[in-house]
């Protein structure tokens, strides 16, 4: 097209231009058909999904729907400052001796006079459950990811093991193992760390060895051509490499884990999952919203701490998730 | 690296060349050793904090060792009951069905039993005056008297006292428990008891020949249906393992995670066209928009899933909602963070021929980011297949909940078992979806 006028759009074509031309209008039929044939599928499985759902549901939607404002308009503390009361476990005047209003009941004592709010510990624990899975995970995803790297180990017996084993620890369901845990050990916080540490190895050990499959080889092609036995080849050829992803992984994990402590504390785990779902249960409207508040005040600190902590490791690229 | 062979020369200029390889600043290098004495220092603290070794004392590890036998054996039950007269046979909770009649139990006199642990070698004998443990080929005598049972002379480690009754341990076989009145016999094997049929069925105790025959050739065993219809109706509603009902509820978890995510990626899509900075111009859209998402996403998944169970009752629904609100939040925000990373020029070119906005939009950015938003939603139902499962356990419905009830009567766990095996099948071929599509999407480049 050097001319500067250009072909009608009716002109012939020669055979040549003819034929690509076909085949093009052939491909866009083709690609056509899958996109209605796909979004038709799609439609079909959510209406079946609806009507499946709704029907399965103790209270169908429409006949739920006004309750559940209802819901709302009454799920509402006496006055606000109720809510700060209940957050610092400050006497409530409208103390009546129930469960509802012993907001100073759950203080833990540091020393003399000082005390830490039921819900800040609870809270507490619920980080340090995530904090200490994080810690075991690392850990063994860590030593394991190596394993199941293509461009490391050289056996494909062994990458598949390790490979099928993170699957395992990433698929199995985590209320199972702390449920398990919490019938031998009473209820408690080891149950959540074994469980949310089992998912959690499973998770990193993917995204590490994924990372470690993406690390530059030439420093361990360079200490190989020096004799360099296995354990140094991992150990000055990929660790330096990979371990600004791996601790930005582990970080990101973290906050995903204060989250998944949170679930399994309200199944048995402790923490302020656990008093939550009591808080909620016994319609304890201003308990209720202080712990909503300290949820939402925590995990949006520790996510903006994590993340500016990534940014510093491994700059822009810092924002993935994990699952 | 002994090969490495270097004269004491290139040695010291390899070091002059490379100072900062060779003398890190002391910072840098008490790095290392300090992340390490901090992390060990956290450990000891936890350690004290979730009072682990009291947890580890109070812990009933005999229970976990029967809890995880359970996963994958049963245990039979009859008990032997003395009588004035001699020796009763009886069944508690058979799973044997009515009147089981065991090889493994021989009836060796009118009033005498023997019942067998892996062979004649270990067995017990039972008859109105005599009860004798067989363990490893040596006959123990065990005495019972009116007051309780006593430990015969020389008894194995294996034969223990205590309150009266003496335990014979026969290893994962089972058991013997010998009372003043009766003889409890717990016999243990390997594999799930009446998984297709419970004793009720027409169908007990038939091996899957005779089932075929049955159903192929064999008379009916209830008039009004043919066999194939009742032994599929036995199979589903077979009392123990609810095979019908815990379908499903990982129906209603896989339904929970595709509508979830679904209505959760149709909504995060225009939404997010409103919160990027590139796309539109309203400072205080993209602002409001964005605080938006970080508020859907922050307050837990678990928050919304006790939200709505209290508001529609327990069951699938308060479960779609949950994932839903989370996920239009996550998902909104990393589909912003995709379009304001778009690259313009293709924008710019379709803007140079005259289009309307829409039109810029549709060809400029749609296809630049769209793999990218049907990536992240994919990735996010397959891991909401996951979620779904504990956020049922709060009383969203699905398999987490009845996971969580076959776990409270501590008997079920072969059904637990059952359920994760499962569970990890839907995962894995979810997951195995899932990342098809994926890596076809984003091999495909983006259309």
């Amino acid at each position: 097209m050097s001319s500067t006028t250009l072909p009608r759009r009716d002109a012939p074509l020669s055979n040549e231009l003819r034929a690509v031309h076909e085949h093009y209008r052939g491909l866009l039929r083709t690609r056509r058909l899958y996109t209605v044939l796909g979004g038709l599928g799609l439609l079909v499985a959510l209406g079946a999904s609806l009507w499946f759902a709704d029907s399965s549901n103790a209270g169908e939607f429409f006949d739920r729907l006004p309750y559940f404002f209802d819901f709302f308009i009454h799920f509402q503390p006496d006055e606000p400052m109720e809510i700060v009361r209940a957050l610092f476990d400050l006497p409530s005047p409208f103390a009546d001796g129930s469960f509802k209003y012993d907001y100073e009941v759950g203080r833990v004592y540091l020393s003399g006079d000082l005390y830490l709010p039921e819900y800040f510990y609870q809270m507490l624990v619920t980080i340090n459950i995530a904090v200490i899975s994080t810690l075991i995970g690392l850990v063994f995803a860590f030593a394991l990811s190596f394993f199941a790297a293509s461009n490391v180990t050289g056996s494909r017996a062994v990458r598949f093991a390790a490979r099928r084993f993170f699957e395992v620890l990433r698929a199995f369901p985590e209320i199972v193992i702390a449920g398990m845990l919490v019938a031998i050990l009473s209820i408690g916080p080891i149950g959540a760390i074994v469980a949310v540490s089992v998912h959690t190895i499973g998770a990193l050990g993917k995204l590490f060895y994924e990372v470690v499959e993406n690390a530059d080889t030439r420093p361990d092609e360079g200490l190989r051509s020096l004799g360099a036995n296995w354990l140094e080849r991992v150990r000055y050829g990929f660790v330096p490499q990979v371990l600004p992803n791996f601790v930005s992984y582990a970080l990101l994990r973290m906050e995903i884990n204060v989250r998944a402590s949170t679930i399994i504390g309200a199944v048995g785990g402790g923490g302020i999952g656990e008093v939550f779902r009591l808080s909620i249960g016994r319609d304890h409207a201003a308990k209720t919203y202080a712990i909503i508040l300290l949820l939402f005040v925590t995990i949006i600190g520790i996510d903006w701490i994590s993340g500016a902590l990534r940014k510093r490791l491994v700059g822009q690229s810092a924002f993935q998730f994990g699952g | 690296m002994s090969t490495l062979a270097m004269s004491a020369h290139d040695a010291a200029g390899l070091r002059a060349r490379h100072p900062q390889v060779f003398h890190r600043p002391l910072r840098q290098r008490l790095m290392a050793p300090l992340a390490a004495l901090v992390t060990f220092a956290y450990l000891v603290f936890c350690f004290f904090f979730f009072d682990v070794p009291a947890v580890i004392n109070n812990a009933q590890w005999d229970r976990a060792s029967i809890y995880l036998a359970d996963w994958y054996s049963w245990e039979a039950t009859p008990r032997f009951r003395f009588k004035d007269d001699g020796v009763d046979l009886e069944w508690t909770r058979s799973l044997l069905g009515d009147k089981p009649n065991p090889d493994w139990i021989e009836k060796t006199g009118p009033q005498s039993y023997v019942s067998r642990f892996d062979g004649p070698d270990n067995s017990i004998e039972i008859s109105p005056d005599s009860v004798v443990a067989i363990v490893g080929g040596t006959r123990y005598a065990i005495p019972v008297m009116a007051e309780g049972a006593a430990l015969p002379a020389g008894a194995p480690a294996s034969m223990s006292l205590k309150g009266g009754r003496v335990t014979v341990d026969y290893g994962f076989a089972g058991s013997a428990e010998v009372r003043n009145t009766q003889v409890y016999v717990r016999h243990r094997f390997f594999g799930w008891p009446n998984f297709f049929f419970d004793p009720r069925s027409s169908f007990f105790g038939m091996d899957a020949g005779q089932v075929w025959q049955a159903v192929t050739v064999g008379e009916r065993f209830n008039p009004d249906m043919p066999n194939i219809k009742l032994m599929a109706l036995d199979f589903l509603y077979n009392a123990e393992w609810q095979h019908l009902d815990v379908y499903d509820k990982l129906l209603q978890t896989i339904v929970m995670a595709f509508v979830g995510t679904l209505f959760a990626a149709l909504l995060a899509f225009p939404l997010s066209f409103i919160a990027a900075r590139n796309i539109s111009a309203n400072r205080a859209g993209n602002w409001f928009m964005k605080r938006a998402f970080d508020l859907l996403r922050s307050v837990d998944m678990l928050i919304w899933a006790l939200f709505f169970v209290r508001g529609f009752g327990p069951g699938p629904i308060p479960g779609i909602a949950a994932i839903f609100f989370t996920d239009t939040g996550t998902l909104g925000k990393t589909n912003t963070e995709a379009l304001e990373n778009v690259d313009d020029r293709q924008r710019e070119g379709v803007k140079s021929v005259g289009a309307s906005p829409a039109v810029v939009h549709r060809y400029g950015v749609v296809p630049q980011v769209m793999p990218v938003f049907l990536s992240q939603a994919l990735y996010f139902w397959e891991s909401n297949t996951r979620s779904a499962t504990i956020i049922g356990a709060v009383g969203a419905g699905g398999i987490g909940l009845k996971l969580i009830e076959a776990m409270r009567t501590n008997q079920d766990w072969e059904n637990v078992a059952y359920m994760v095996l499962l569970i990890l099948i839907v995962v894995f071929i979810f997951d195995n979806i899932s990342s098809a599509i994926r890596s076809r999407l984003i091999g495909s480049g983006g259309h």
